[in-house]
């Protein structure tokens, strides 16, 4: 399965179609979101106020104290219930906060977009082009692969996994391709299939 | 119904027109290179013709323009495409549509670079312009698009150039160097020795270009200049390594959406439809009713693009 947008599959769109919507609304359900908390006080309360705010139903929360992401900033897993059509408000929310969120709700949320970049990707300070995309896009580095073979001077490439949320792909490639330019590295994109 | 066919370019599209047109049940009564012409009202001989040019570097006696001004029902354009006028090929269609004839291009420049002059052209004209074999050689995308209705498809995308799919899809597989790669198709004949019209992505582009013209059903004229292009020549080895790593791979794709005309070098899974290997040509169209459509096949070679030269042909009978 490709982690690009795939187009759904029929048989999904008819599950859906054919599911009976009750009077009393969907039924909630259980969702994971993934955040990453900058590593000072009161930063996680204010986390999950947003959630329960929005009528959402804690259920679990991880946190992983002594294991930092590469960027410095502390993983929180949270399980919350709630009716679907309240989890983009609850995320929205949170979003809102400035918490950042990695994943939400895997299916739904969780876009993750492959690119490669190519070039002279280490001594155009490849810390400050991920900084960079990072920064400007809500897109955040989920994977990094380097190959360098030729050492620093030569042609190096990079693969990134970049996390983002649904609808957001455009945005996220035209700030790359920005930053891309800027460095004279070139881009290449995943095809994404779908039209938007 | 046999129909008299003038072919002007002599290269291994014209030659293969040439050499096929009595299997399709047609007479050749003219064919011109960019030096000569042979001119004949009862039909040309193919070994005769080119038996001559690789003795004498001539077809014929006759001035080039001579084939222009023969008796035919189709004058087929199959000379080298040129870029911005589209020039000789243009007035060559020209030629041919004031005399009301009909017109078969394998040449992509007039339909890519002047798309909005040929159609006026033809709008005045009794004879009827065709260029299947201008998009992806032996393959029906033209004629596919024709049946189903510009409307009813709604993108097209693809590898329209089967030099830089040979180069990258070589490149995944064995792991080696553009360089070495481009050396290795230029020693097969699959790359030309300036190899830049392929890698560079513009022969793709000139193939995307024409579908937008074609898809677009008069909305928009589309040309080279509107179109996003990139190449393959500064892909390293290790961006495939990196690619398979992650079961994917790159390939030179071409699309022609309702955003515009794009062609570069994009990741696409292993196994996508897209990623054909070798030389071989697929496009991929999205349809309004019937989800996604794919055709593969050659794209290239003198036979191959004669097969879709001499389809279009019977399409006027």
């Amino acid at each position: 399965m490709s982690d690009e947008a795939a187009p759904t599959p029929e048989s999904d769109a008819d599950v859906v179609v054919s599911d009976p919507e009750t009077d009393g609304g969907e039924r909630p359900q259980t969702h994971t979101i993934r955040l990453e908390l900058v590593d000072k006080p009161g930063e996680l309360l204010s986390a999950l106020r947003p959630i329960a705010e929005n009528g959402g139903n804690l259920l679990s929360i991880f946190h992983e104290r002594g294991n930092l992401t590469p960027r410095g900033h502390i993983p929180v897993e949270v399980d919350v219930e709630c009716p679907p059509d309240r989890f983009e408000t609850i995320v929205d929310a949170l979003r809102d906060e400035g918490v950042n969120v990695i994943q939400a709700g895997a299916e739904r949320y969780g876009e993750q977009l492959t690119l490669l970049l190519v070039g002279d990707i280490v001594d155009t300070d490849l810390s400050d082009t991920l900084r960079r995309i990072e920064s400007s896009t809500d897109a955040t580095l989920a994977d990094l692969s380097l190959s360098a073979p030729e050492g620093r001077g030569g042609a190096s490439s990079a693969r990134l996994r970049l996390a983002t949320r649904t609808g957001r792909t455009d945005e996220v490639f035209a700030h790359v391709r920005d930053i891309a330019d800027e460095k004279e590295l070139n881009l290449i994109e995943p095809l994404v299939e779908v039209a938007e | 119904m046999t129909l008299r066919l003038a072919v002007v370019g002599a290269g291994a599209v014209g030659r293969s027109v040439v050499e096929l047109a009595p299997e399709y049940g047609h007479v050749v009564t003219a064919v011109a290179d960019s030096r000569s012409s042979a001119v004949d009202p009862g039909g040309l001989d193919a070994e005769a013709v080119f038996g001559r040019k690789e003795r004498e570097g001539v077809v014929g006696s006759g001035d080039p323009d001579d084939a222009l001004a023969a008796e035919y029902d189709v004058l087929i354009e199959a000379t080298p495409t040129t870029l911005g006028d589209a020039e000789p090929g243009f007035s060559h269609v020209r030629a041919a549509l004031e005399r009301d004839r009909h017109v078969v291009l394998a040449n992509k420049g007039p339909v890519a670079e002047r798309y909005a002059d040929l159609m006026a052209l033809e709008a005045e004209s009794a004879g009827t312009v065709q260029f299947e074999a201008a998009v992806g050689g032996a393959i029906p995308i033209l004629s596919t698009i024709a049946d189903f209705g510009p409307t009813q498809i709604t993108a097209a995308r693809g590898v329209l150039n089967g030099t830089a799919n040979f180069i990258l899809s070589r490149m995944a597989a064995e792991g080696l160097g553009y360089e070495h790669v481009l050396a290795e198709a230029q020693d097969l004949g699959v790359a030309e020795a300036d190899p830049a019209f392929d890698v560079e992505g513009t022969d793709a582009a000139l193939k995307f270009v024409i579908l937008a013209n074609v898809l677009s059903d008069g909305e928009q004229v589309y040309s080279l200049a509107d179109a996003e292009v990139d190449g393959i020549r500064s892909i390293p080895a290790s961006a495939l390594d990196l690619a398979a790593e992650d079961g994917r791979t790159v390939r030179l794709i071409g699309e022609a959406t309702a955003d515009g005309v794009r062609v570069g070098p994009r990741l696409v899974p292993q196994h996508d439809a897209l990623a054909v290997t070798g030389t071989r040509n697929i496009v991929q169209f999205d349809t309004v009713h019937a989800g996604q459509l794919h055709l593969s096949g050659r794209g290239a070679g003198g036979p191959e693009t004669a097969t879709a030269i001499l389809s279009d042909v019977s399409r006027l009978e």
